[in-house]
């Protein structure tokens, strides 16, 4: 064994002790065959393709949304222009909470942190110019999700694209909203049946679609360790995969089409280790809990944004440092699509100027740093192989716990999983209050003369609402009022029977019914969740 | 002297509440009585749990860019519900540009990025006792 001692104790972010050396008595009985196989291969370890980044490199997608659908319009076309691959959007509060952006709970939020969407007119609109059947979209929504899918669908068919072609991802998973991002309406027992009903449409309508995104992103950015986010996000897919099996479905038949969404924060090696970890801990998940018989079922694939709560106010500039370490461990831990964020995000939205930073972050990453020219360059190290065999069995364990309160759903309806993370969160700041976690530029190597100052920040128009009011109300005077009624009774029959709630909100979302509306129709059936008490 | 008590909540539709959970467990354990709202409360909601909790200071957390509208809410409210001995502060993603429009409005003391935990929970703190000490006094 090698002497260990006389170094000062040091752990990851999740708590794991990490020695000054590791050497090959840390692989013990570690069998590269049956851990790592080939890439894409079994058990996805070295990533989830067999060439990787040299067949084709990651999706750079940032995620943008703001004002109205025209100005987003404009900021696509832009990132588009500068090199940008793919779009991914956001959407502002009221749309993602079912209010339209008349609504007095819209106050203040419309077009604020993301595009305000009332109609399927203002999706066409954010689409105008931008083929559908050749751009892959990432859609941010949730708890109204199968009504912006309905949308989405209707501004393709406006385009003439052929829904087989329509590629990208929708969120879609309302777990992860009850857990840690809290953008949720309905109860999750409905929000499941939701979710469900969206993944089983997709199935047969967009072939190339990926209908839900598991996601463990914002648990980690609420507080949780890097262990609980990977334990919580294949706690929900197992969640998931047992809504749809109960509907019927073989595993094998919707597996190959879930996708997953992690953060990438600043602990390189524990990062990547996670990310290597993610890939064999679902193939275990795929084919021991759930006997699958389909190589592509136990294929993870997955997103990965970087971690806002990591960037600072105080020294702004630093976080373009922190951002391209981040970008490097999404890269190293094998990511389909990469979002960076902006240096300027601690204080608001991102300005054009940062947007296109952190694109060059990310082909700089790609073209001139060498990173993305062979495949899975940790495999073998001791340190990352040994950190990888640690945060499977340790997430392994946080997965156990679930399933002992009885699953996600009911972990989640309970409140435990939330207070784990509330728990956490408190921790790491006293960790950083005390000074046991560095901050640069906030409690070491602090800038005693720096005067807080802030980089030019975005600035939203602020008739950016009225405008949004006064052209959602034209659309609905313009609108046949007898059509609409029959889609919204079309939709009230089968949000309260059992049949699928995705044709009824397309023929909606065609006759020009609003988002508010369609989510009126689910509130009054499902109702509000409220959430547990978070103590 | 009794603990002071400290009412939180997040008005408006943002959703994000590691903030607001992590300065109410700090206030705990600094002694204070918390009561935590939790999310999507409306102004008039924020103010009359107050009143009947009795609260020495109000809290709020909004990071989603809305504060300036949801402060001038909370503002009226506090006004029309007759509460204006209890003071409110607001923390969260909010431009420096805007905390002396905040301030000047009436909002007691501004907590934008980049404070520390020491520094929020000690002004809410004594804040709050000014408040009970006024009561008592």
């Amino acid at each position: 064994m090698v002497d260990r001692s006389g170094c000062d104790e040091r752990v990851t972010s999740s708590g794991i002790p990490v020695a000054s050396l590791y050497t090959e008595d840390d692989l013990t009985g570690f069998n590269p065959a049956v851990q790592l196989g080939q890439p894409g291969r079994p058990p996805f370890t070295r990533g989830p393709y067999e060439t990787m980044y040299r067949g084709r490199p990651w999706t750079m997608r940032q995620f943008a949304g703001f004002g109205s659908a025209e100005e987003t319009n404009a900021r696509y076309r832009f990132l588009l222009e500068q090199g940008q691959t793919a779009l991914s959007v956001a959407f502002d509060l009221p749309t993602q909470l079912g209010y339209d952006s008349s609504h007095s709970m819209a106050e203040a939020e419309v077009g604020r942190v993301g595009v305000a969407i009332d109609t399927a007119d203002d999706m066409t609109d954010l689409f105008n110019g931008l083929p559908l059947d050749q751009l892959s979209v990432n859609f941010t929504i949730n708890a109204t999700a199968p009504i912006i899918l309905a949308f989405y669908v209707v501004a393709a068919e406006r385009q003439r694209a052929d829904r087989a072609n329509l590629s990208g991802t929708l969120q879609n998973d309302l777990l992860k909203e009850f857990l840690a991002r809290k953008a949720f309406i309905f109860p999750p027992a409905p929000s499941m049946r939701l979710v469900a009903d969206v993944i089983e449409w997709s199935l047969s309508n967009l072939p190339r679609f990926n209908p839900i995104s598991i996601t463990g992103y914002h648990a980690r950015e609420a507080g949780c360790t890097a262990v609980q986010e990977l334990g919580l996000t294949m706690a929900s897919a197992v969640a998931y995969a047992e809504e749809l099996i109960s509907r019927g479905l073989g595993f094998d038949s919707f597996a190959p089409r879930f996708s997953f969404h992690f953060a990438t924060t600043m602990n390189l090696f524990e990062e990547v280790a996670k990310l290597r970890a993610a890939r064999r801990m679902w193939h275990d998940i795929a084919t021991t809990r759930f006997d699958s018989g389909d190589e592509q079922s136990g294929r993870l694939r997955f997103f990965s944004g970087n971690s806002g709560t990591t960037l600072t106010a105080a020294q702004p500039l630093n976080n373009v440092v922190r951002s391209t370490i981040q970008c490097l461990g999404a890269v190293l831990g094998g990511a389909q699509s990469i979002h960076v964020m902006g240096y300027d995000e601690a204080f608001e939205i991102p300005t054009e100027e940062a947007v296109t930073l952190s694109l060059r972050t990310q082909q700089i990453v790609a073209h001139e740093s060498g990173v993305a020219d062979t495949v899975d360059p940790f495999a073998g190290s001791y340190y990352v192989e040994s950190l990888t065999n640690e945060l499977e069995r340790r997430a392994g364990d946080v997965l156990a716990d679930v399933d002992r309160l009885g699953g996600a759903v009911r972990a989640l309806e309970r409140g435990e999983p939330q207070r784990w993370i509330a728990a956490e969160a408190y921790r790491q700041e006293r960790m950083i209050s005390d000074g046991t976690t560095t901050k640069v530029g906030v409690n070491r190597f602090v800038d005693e003369s720096e005067t807080r100052h802030e980089p030019r920040l975005f600035s939203l128009d602020s008739d950016v609402g009225e405008r949004q009011i006064a052209r959602t109300e034209a659309r609905r005077a313009a609108r046949n009022g007898r059509a609409v009624q029959v889609a919204l009774s079309e939709l009230g029959d089968a949000v309260s029977g059992s049949a699928n709630v995705m044709p009824p909100l397309i023929h909606a979302a065609r006759a020009g019914v609003t988002l508010g509306e369609a989510s009126n129709v689910m509130r009054a059936e499902f109702g509000e969740f409220q959430e547990p008490s978070p103590w | 002297m009794s603990p002071p008590r400290v009412l939180l909540a997040k008005p408006g539709l943002d959703g994000h509440d590691r903030g607001v959970k992590v300065i109410a467990m700090a206030l705990r354990d600094a002694g204070a009585e918390i009561i935590y709202l939790g999310l999507r409360q409306s102004a008039a909601q924020i103010v009359r749990a107050a009143q009947q909790e009795n609260a020495d200071i109000i809290a709020c957390s909004v990071l989603s860019g809305a504060h300036l509208a949801l402060s001038r809410q909370l503002l009226d409210e506090r006004e029309r519900q007759m509460l204006g001995d209890v003071p409110v502060v607001i923390g969260g993603t909010i431009p420096l540009s805007d905390v002396a429009v905040l301030e000047q409005a009436g909002i007691a003391a501004v907590y934008p990025t980049g404070s520390s935990l020491s520094e929020v929970v000690s002004g809410i703190l004594e804040q709050a006792r000014r408040t009970a000490g006024g009561w008592n006094g």
